[in-house]
């Protein structure tokens, strides 16, 4: 048999049918559904008098319009409320299990899918939402749909899609101290741009993709959507069975074994050929800082604000120039002197306890600068339960940045949480796109590390060169 | 699906390179339940100041853009989020076929779903056409699907080709939950096979 990439295998298991010159009938192992992309799917079942054909592989949670404060008032906004309560019917109606506000378990979704075991390797996934690109770090084929095709996978479990092709991205060497996996997804961006990928599924290789743990990696496919990618992959190993292991919906006892010898017949073979190849050295990559209104609009941090002039073509200059006297920035300023008003640390990028412990190791002992709002919001209950266990809400709150309850929050600000116009926020998310954090609000996407230390200082500063404070006690060790 | 077969209408231009999702339809109006009435919020950061007054350089506040159905645009257009919000805006709005040297993939793919075209370019065409709506006033196209061309009654005529399947939906106006139950059986077989431990106990 010819070598296949791992996509290919995943791909040809799930093809029910194809036709020459038709789009390929795949079917969808899971199906994660949020309230904002998922109401007039909903609805358009129940004109057709449909049903959810397989609600037992169908999950669905709240995240993109709950308030992260006191979660016992009722949420203000009649609209949200009105959001919220219509998923809540559509779960009862439909049979479909919910993570609500008041489930311990409740989080952003592509937080809590991986956390209660439910992405596994060679699995087909899809949810309304661009960063469903996430649960590719297990080695499933994941990605975005809209809602029209939500209502699809409901009523069939299946997807009419147009086979992608392949695109590794090799990223070898070892990645210097203090520069994360967000830094390396960031700077892949930032070097080849934000549709290089378009078309494409990535399959991340190399050294330091191995060596990344797997919330590292799901910031890195998280983000492969930024690239324009279809999915990001990354090849399941140990790593991956360690994580899965024992998690609520991981398969047990026989079926575990089973399954790991099936998911370690996935990873790509020897000879198989991808339809392009990029490498990057993690070497030369820096802790990474945008400067604009567009994910590749980003530098590292010893560089400064580019100028229109430094670009080659007319549509890049021009939207250089939008991109400045959009973010207020003078070409050729130090992004070490560009000074914040507020920190956003959470999302499905970087909401993870690994990302949480890594910036309280920054911000443990300092104080956030006195004209600095910075809040944390976890990414899921079970995120916030695990930080409060190992007391990093404390070293938060004691450096003064506010503790909140889990959701999308300030990453794309549908809920109170809103950047006010010109306030410049530096921010663990995943888009700087005019007006995602707030009208007027200005975005540069960063490491949960850069996020924190950048809130102490008040400006953006070189996290390789932080002085990291000891915690006192060492309560549980892992700060 | 309304079918779509051609159209001639204006030609409104939008001249940025990769305009996401969000700008399409800011996340403020996505708590709406129904697929309808987004129109109104279409750019609404760029077509609107902070005090909702109409921003008179906006491209599409301009009078002679009004009635335009056909959009031309630059590289990576609807990038971002997945929001169909964004394409259930453009149609309420009006436009039923946009034309870009690129799209992001699942715009593009939102897009078949709800009867708008998306047609894809070479760069140099597309920078012709922003010419062409520069110069002349009142510039129009006629996007013909059934014959897959563009003509603008002045000599120019463009060749274009659409993804075959989906421009058999978009004539016939598709629906492709129906035809994808069509295969109920394969489906049904599939599932008898499913692999043991992907069964998900509750």
């Amino acid at each position: 048999m010819k070598p296949r990439t791992m996509f290919e295998k995943i791909w040809d298991n799930h093809v029910i049918y194809s036709e020459e010159n038709k789009p390929s009938l795949l079917y969808i192992d899971l199906h994660l559904v949020h309230e904002v992309t998922s109401p007039q799917a909903f609805e358009g079942l129940r004109l057709a008098g449909r049903k959810v054909r397989r609600p037992d592989l169908t999950f669905a949670t709240i995240d993109h319009n709950v308030p992260t404060t006191d979660r016992s008032l009722p949420i203000e906004d009649p609209i949200s409320r009105q959001q919220i309560e219509t998923l809540r019917a559509n779960c009862k109606e439909f049979g479909v299990t919910l993570y609500d506000l008041d489930s311990p378990e409740q989080g952003v979704v592509h937080v809590m899918g991986p956390e209660l075991g439910l992405t596994h390797p060679g699995k087909t996934i899809v949810c309304g939402d661009s960063h469903t690109s996430t649960h590719g770090a297990f080695g499933a084929l994941a990605f975005g749909i809209g809602t029209s095709e939500v209502e699809h996978v409901l009523a069939t479990q299946c997807l009419q899609q147009k086979k992608p092709k392949t695109l590794e991205v090799h990223v070898e060497g070892e990645l210097p101290t203090g520069v994360t996996a967000k830094d390396i997804i960031l700077a892949i961006i930032a070097k080849w741009g934000t549709d290089f990928a378009t078309g494409y599924v990535i399959e991340y290789t190399g050294d330091a993709i191995k060596k990344l743990s797997m919330e590292e990696r799901m910031t890195v496919c998280n983000m492969s959507i930024e690239a324009g990618a279809r999915a990001g992959l990354i090849a399941p190993d140990e790593t991956t069975f360690a994580y899965l292991k024992g998690r609520r919906f991981a398969p047990k006892g026989e079926e575990w074994e089973k399954a790991i010898s099936a998911w370690k017949e996935l990873v790509t073979d020897e000879g198989a050929e991808y339809d392009r190849r990029v490498v990057i050295n993690a070497r030369e990559i820096e802790p990474q800082v945008t400067w604009g209104t567009s994910p590749g609009m980003g530098i590292g941090i010893s560089g400064v604000v580019p100028a229109p002039e430094d670009f080659a073509t007319e549509n890049e200059r021009k939207a250089t120039q939008n991109a400045l006297a959009y973010m207020g920035l003078e070409p050729h300023t130090p992004i070490t002197e560009i000074e914040i008003d507020r920190v956003f640390i959470g999302s499905c990028t970087n909401g993870r306890i690994e990302d949480l412990r890594a910036a309280a190791k920054i911000a443990n002992g300092y104080k956030v600068a006195p004209h600095v709002n910075a809040m944390v919001v976890p990414g899921s209950g079970m995120v916030k339960e695990q930080a409060e266990k190992e007391g990093l809400d404390k070293i938060f709150i004691e450096a003064g940045f506010e503790w909140r309850e889990p959701g999308c929050s300030m990453c794309l600000a549908m809920n109170p949480d809103v950047l006010a116009p010109g306030e410049r926020c530096a921010s663990t998310s995943n888009r700087n796109f005019e007006g995602r954090q707030g009208r007027g609000g200005r975005t540069h996407l960063v490491s949960p590390e850069m996020a924190a230390a950048a809130a102490i200082a008040g400006h953006f500063v070189d996290v390789r060169n932080w002085e990291v404070k000891e915690r006192e006690g060492k309560a549980h060790g892992t700060v | 699906m309304e079918p779509f077969k051609k159209i001639t209408s204006v030609v409104a231009p939008l001249d940025r390179v990769n305009v996401d999702t969000d700008a399409i339809i800011p996340k403020q109006f996505l708590k709406r339940i129904e697929r309808t009435g987004f129109g109104q919020f279409l750019f609404y950061e760029w077509r609107f100041d902070e005090q909702e007054n109409p921003n008179p350089d906006f491209e599409l506040n301009k009078p002679q853009y009004k009635d335009a159905h056909i959009l031309i645009a630059r590289n990576n257009f609807g990038c971002g989020s997945s929001r169909e919000h964004a394409p259930w805006a453009l149609l309420d709005y009006g436009f039923k076929v946009i034309i870009a040297p690129s799209f992001a993939d699942i715009f593009h793919n939102n897009c078949f779903k709800n009867g708008i075209l998306p047609i894809v370019l070479p760069e140099e065409t597309v920078e012709q056409l922003f010419q062409n709506v520069a110069k002349h006033k009142g510039y129009q196209l006629t996007v013909d699907l059934e014959n897959n061309k563009i003509t603008d009654g002045q000599g120019l005529e463009i060749p274009f080709s659409v993804d075959e399947y989906r421009r058999e939906c978009l004539l016939k106006g598709l629906d492709d939950i129906g035809v994808t139950l069509m295969q109920e059986d394969k489906i049904a077989e599939y599932e008898k096979n499913y692999p043991s431990y992907y069964k998900i106990a509750q």
